[in-house]
């Protein structure tokens, strides 16, 4: 029998990730991360945040968003990881860890979203 | 990797030397190289940010405007600007390696690399305006 790789999946996560970031997150951290806080346009008032943020669909695309960026972030750092600094030998360790952080990210993104009234 | 002198000409010697691990400063292409793969640095980051603003906002007024005032302090504020040049060359680099991954057919014939292209760039432009709509409109 053939050993299935995870390599292939873990690659569509990444690349799943990649697109969606690359799409909303420009203009989210444009937004909340420079705009607002420098006054060069109005937060959204609380009650439009909550109403956002209350929609469903909202937060099932909140949801994508992280677990995807996540696993994007994951399999990238460990591929410069191991060309960039050459960490070969800790390849399995380096794996474990960054995989293990997407999915224990998600698991608390799915929380927060799931928990947020 | 065995490092025995004992080579025939069958097994002639290994002539792989192994680069420095500072080779990504040698050229400015590997440099840049390096810098799009740093961008997963900013895009987790932003996925740090994004859950506490969720929490912030699901903890009521007051813990809304803890993060909002949170976001402009210098430390934040400047992370979140390095983020924003990050997260825009990752976005530019992403798109640009599009037209090779994704092989799209109408019909028989294949869809030409620079409308792919601008497919994305299309995407990115209406999911922006769709953010600002959302967060903008009062």
């Amino acid at each position: 029998m053939m050993r299935r790789h995870p390599e292939p999946l873990l690659w569509m996560l990444f690349s799943a990730g990649g697109i969606l970031s690359a799409m909303l997150m420009p203009i989210l951290v444009f937004l909340f991360g420079v705009a607002f806080p420098l006054k060069w346009l109005t937060a959204p008032s609380y009650e439009q945040m909550a109403v956002v943020l209350g929609n469903p669909l909202t937060r099932l695309v909140l949801f994508g968003l992280c677990a995807l960026s996540l696993f994007h972030w994951a399999h990238r750092f460990r591929h410069t990881l191991y060309d960039g600094l050459q960490i070969k030998h800790l390849n399995e360790v380096i794996a474990f860890v960054t995989y293990g952080v997407a999915v224990g990210g998600s698991v608390v993104a799915a929380y927060l979203l799931w928990q947020s009234p | 990797m065995s490092r025995s002198h004992a080579y025939t000409d069958y097994h002639p010697r290994w002539l792989r030397r192994r680069p420095s691990t500072y080779w990504w400063l040698e050229k400015p292409a590997y440099f840049a190289f390096i810098l799009r793969e740093a961008s997963c640095l900013f895009v987790g980051w932003f996925v740090v940010y994004l859950l506490l603003l969720v929490n912030g906002v699901a903890g009521g007024r007051d813990s809304y405007a803890r993060l909002l005032e949170w976001s402009a302090s210098p430390w934040v504020l400047s992370l979140n600007v390095i983020s924003l040049l990050f997260l825009v060359y990752h976005a530019v680099t992403f798109f640009a390696a599009a037209p090779q991954a994704l092989a799209v057919h109408v019909g028989r014939t294949r869809v030409p690399g620079p409308l792919v292209l601008a497919a994305h760039y299309a995407a990115w432009a209406a999911a922006s305006g769709f953010v600002l709509w959302l967060l903008l409109e009062t």
